[in-house]
C-alpha cells in the first residue's frame, strides 16, 4: 500500500513540478471553525535544491491527457509512467503534511481525461471533501481547466482561495504552432467567469451582511519563456493586458526546462534562459510596485529587454534627463524610479526626510544601494557626481562596481558573439 | 556610571525604565543579573520588578506610539543581544523627549538600530513558522523542537494555535529549555527534563513513518535538476536549521 502511494506521489509531483506558481498569500481565510488551518500572508516552508520555494503540496491528480501540447511534459505521445490518485488519497496527504507543518495547503492540477468538466469536477471534489469534511481551512490553488463550465467554476470559486489557468504561451501564433488543438479562446473562458464573480460577489458584500469567500486569492497564470520565439515585448505585452483585463494577481514566468526532442522547440540539453526570466520578473515587478507602464520599459524600439543590467537601470540610463533628483524633495514616485531604491527604502526616505535631511551616511544605512543610485541623486551633501557622464559611461562604471549574480554568466554570454 | 540591575524578564527591564526616570539618573547602563558582573567602576542598583511601575511605562510608550511602532518594542527585547537594553533605553528616552513619534525617523542611528533589530527577530519568527516540523507521537501529540537563534517563542504561540486549533502540540526550545503547549483550549509555557529528541520508533504514531517519508520523497520530486542553484537554495534554507528538517535528513 506505502509503495504504491509513495511510487504515485513521485509520478504526480515531478509531472506538476513546472508549474512555478508557489503563492500561498494573498487569501483572507481564517480558522473560524477550530477546524484545520489559517491562511495569512504565505510562508516558504522549504526550499528545493534550485532554490524555489516549495508553499503548497503541488501535484496533479492524474498525468493521463488526452492532449498533445509540444511543450508539456504530461502530453500524450511522451513514453512516461502515468497515474492516478483517488480524491481520498489527495485528502490524506495534504491533511496529513499540513498537520506536520509541511505546507501551507494544496495546490491541485491535473492532465485533461474524458473533458473538461469531467476533470474540473474531479478537482473541486478534493477541495469541497477538505473544506467540508475535515473543516480544512488552509490554502488551496486549483486549476481552472479549459472549457470547463461556469457552473463549475462557480463551484471551484466557493472552495478554492486561487484559481489559474495557464495560457503557457505568450501568443496566439506560438499557440497555434505548439499545441494546435488548444485555443487561447477556451483558456479565457474560465477566466473571464471568474472575474466577474469575484466583481459581483464583492459588489454584494457592500449591501449583504454575510456572503461566501469566492476565490478570496484571486487568479493567476503562467507564461513558458524561451520555448518560441516570442521578444519579451510580446511577453510584458500580454501579461500586462491580462493584469488589465481579468485583474490577475500574478502573472509567472517559467523559463522552459528542454523536455523533448520535438523540432518545434529547444533542443534537449539546451540551457534554462533563467536571466531572461528574472529580467521579466523585475520588469513585472515594476509595473505592479513602482509605477512603470510597460511601454516605458519596452517597445518597439525596445523589444528586448538588456541581459546584463535590470529594466529600472536601462529605462534610467534611457531617461537621463530626468536625473539626477533630490532624494529630500523629490516624490515617492520618483524615488521609486532611481535605480538602487527598493520600495521599502522609497518609503522609509520619504518618512525620514520628515525629521531631517538626510545624507549619503543615512542613505546607505537605510540600505539604499549607493554604488548605483550616485548617479542619479543629490542629498543633503555637497558631495555627489558632477560629471557629465553618457549613458554607456555609467553603464559600465556599474558593471565594474557590481557583484551580481548574473555578471559572470552574461559576461560569458556576450563573449560568444 | 549607575548598573541598573534587573531579572531578565520584559517587566523587570520597564521597572528599570521607570526607576530611570523615578530617581532622575543620568550615566546608566541596565543588565540582566545573569550577565552582570560586580565592578568597582561603578555603583549597583537592584530593581524589584514591580508589575505597576512596568505597566505605566508601557502604557505611556503605546500612548506615543504607533501600534506598529509600540509592537516592536518586545521583540527587540527578545533577541537578546548584549546590550540591548540599552538601546531600548536610549529610544524610549528619545520618545519620551520628542513631540511627535520618532520611529520614522530612519536618519537616527538609535531608531535605525530598533528597526533592524526589530526585522531580525520577525525574520527568525517567520523562518520558525516555516521551519518547524511536527512529529506525531503514539498518543498524538505533535511533537517539535527547535534552538532558534532569538527567544521568538512567545511571538509564534498564537500562529500556532490559529492554526492548528484542533490538534494538541507542542514546541520545544532546547536552547532556552522551555517549551509552549497547547492543549485545545489554552497555549500554556512548560518545562521538561528532555535533552535530546525522543528517537525510539515506538513512542512515534503508527503513519508518523509513512509521511516523513512521502514528504522527503516530494521534496525530491519537485526538484529541477537543470535549474540547481545551490547558492539560493542555502541563502533561503540556512545550514543551521537543517537538523531540524525533515526533508533535510537522510532517508
Amino acid at each position: 500500500m506505502s509503495e504504491r502511494i509513495r511510487e504515485k506521489l513521485q509520478i504526480l509531483a515531478d509531472a506538476a513540478k513546472y508549474d512555478v506558481s508557489c503563492a500561498s498569500s494573498g487569501s483572507t481565510r481564517k480558522n473560524h471553525n477550530k477546524g484545520l488551518g489559517d491562511t495569512g500572508n504565505g510562508i516558504c516552508h522549504t526550499y528545493t535544491e534550485d532554490g524555489r520555494c516549495v508553499s503548497l503540496l503541488k501535484i496533479l491528480l492524474t498525468n493521463f491527457c488526452i492532449y498533445d501540447c509540444a511543450y508539456c511534459v504530461t502530453r500524450k505521445s511522451n513514453d512516461i509512467k502515468r497515474a492516478a490518485f483517488t480524491v481520498q488519497e489527495v485528502v490524506d496527504l495534504t491533511i496529513n503534511f499540513y498537520r506536520r507543518n509541511y505546507i501551507e495547503g494544496l495546490f491541485l492540477s491535473s492532465g485533461i481525461f474524458k473533458d473538461a468538466d469531467y476533470t474540473m469536477e474531479r478537482l473541486v471534489q478534493v477541495a469541497k471533501k477538505l473544506r467540508t469534511e475535515h473543516k480544512f481551512n488552509g490554502y488551496i490553488h486549483l486549476k481552472s481547466i479549459p472549457g470547463a463550465s461556469n457552473e463549475i467554476m462557480h463551484e471551484a470559486g466557493l472552495y478554492a482561495d486561487r484559481l489559474s489557468v495557464n495560457i503557457e504561451i505568450p501568443t496566439e501564433n506560438g499557440l497555434k504552432l505548439l499545441a494546435p488543438e488548444k485555443n487561447r479562446k477556451d483558456m479565457i473562458m474560465p477566466m473571464n467567469y471568474l472575474k466577474d464573480e469575484i466583481i459581483r460577489l464583492n459588489d454584494e458584500k457592500k449591501s449583504l451582511k454575510k456572503t461566501p469567500l469566492f476565490a478570496p486569492a484571486g487568479q493567476s497564470t503562467q507564461m513558458i519563456i524561451g520555448a518560441g520565439a516570442e521578444t519579451d515585448k510580446d511577453i510584458m505585452y500580454t501579461s500586462a493586458a491580462f493584469y488589465r483585463n481579468f485583474n490577475l494577481k500574478r502573472v509567472y514566468y517559467s523559463g522552459y526546462v528542454p523536455i523533448s526532442n520535438d523540432k518545434r522547440l529547444p533542443a534537449l540539453g539546451s540551457q534554462v534562459p533563467t536571466v531572461r526570466e528574472n529580467r521579466l520578473y523585475q520588469t513585472d515587478w515594476l509595473m505592479r510596485f513602482y509605477g512603470f507602464k510597460v511601454f516605458e520599459l519596452l517597445n518597439d524600439k525596445n523589444p528586448h529587454l538588456d541581459l546584463d543590467i535590470d529594466p529600472k537601470l536601462g529605462w534610467a540610463l534611457r531617461n537621463l534627463s530626468v536625473f539626477p533628483i533630490d532624494i529630500n524633495k523629490a516624490d515617492l514616485q520618483l524615488i521609486l524610479r532611481v535605480p538602487g531604491i527598493g520600495v521599502q527604502s522609497a518609503q522609509k526616505i520619504v518618512a525620514a526626510r520628515k525629521f531631517q535631511k538626510l545624507n549619503w551616511e543615512q542613505l546607505k544605512k537605510i540600505g539604499i544601494a549607493i554604488s548605483r543610485a550616485k548617479y542619479f541623486i543629490v542629498c543633503s551633501s555637497r558631495d555627489f557626481e558632477r560629471r557629465d557622464l553618457s549613458e554607456t559611461k555609467i553603464k559600465q562604471f556599474i558593471l565594474a562596481e557590481s557583484k551580481s549574480k548574473y555578471l559572470k554568466s552574461s559576461s560569458q554570454q556576450i563573449s560568444l558573439f | 556610571m549607575t548598573y541598573l540591575v534587573y531579572d531578565g524578564s520584559w517587566n523587570g527591564l520597564m521597572t528599570a525604565v521607570f526607576e530611570y526616570y523615578e530617581y532622575k539618573l543620568c550615566d546608566v547602563s541596565i543588565l540582566a543579573e545573569k550577565s552582570f558582573q560586580p565592578s568597582l567602576l561603578g555603583n549597583e542598583k537592584t530593581v524589584i520588578t514591580d508589575i505597576n511601575k512596568a505597566s505605566r511605562v508601557l502604557a505611556s510608550l503605546s500612548k506615543k506610539l504607533s501600534s506598529n511602532g509600540f509592537g516592536k518594542l518586545f521583540p527587540v527585547f527578545l533577541s537578546e543581544q548584549h546590550g540591548i537594553e540599552d538601546q531600548l533605553l536610549n529610544f524610549i528616552k528619545l520618545v519620551f523627549s520628542s513631540d511627535k513619534s520618532p520611529e520614522q525617523a530612519y536618519g537616527n542611528t538609535c531608531v535605525l538600530t530598533i528597526d533592524k533589530v526589530a526585522k531580525m527577530v520577525h525574520r527568525e519568527k517567520h523562518r520558525m513558522e516555516a521551519f518547524i516540523r511536527f512529529q506525531q507521537l503514539a498518543d498524538g501529540l505533535y511533537y517539535a523542537h527547535i534552538s532558534p537563534d532569538f527567544n521568538v517563542l512567545p511571538l509564534i504561540a498564537k500562529h500556532f494555535k490559529n492554526r492548528y486549533a484542533d490538534q494538541q502540540w507542542l514546541i520545544y526550545d532546547l536552547k532556552r529549555k522551555y517549551g509552549i503547549y497547547y492543549d485545545l483550549s489554552d497555549v500554556q509555557e512548560v518545562t521538561l527534563d528532555i535533552s535530546e529528541s525522543p528517537t525510539e520508533g515506538s513512542i512515534f504514531h503508527e503513519d508518523e513513518v509513512l509521511y516523513q517519508t512521502l514528504w522527503k520523497d516530494y521534496f525530491q520530486s519537485v526538484n529541477i535538476k537543470p535549474r540547481k542553484n545551490s547558492k539560493l537554495h542555502i541563502r533561503h534554507v540556512p545550514k543551521r536549521y537543517w537538523k531540524y528538517l525533515t526533508e533535510k535528513l537522510p532517508a
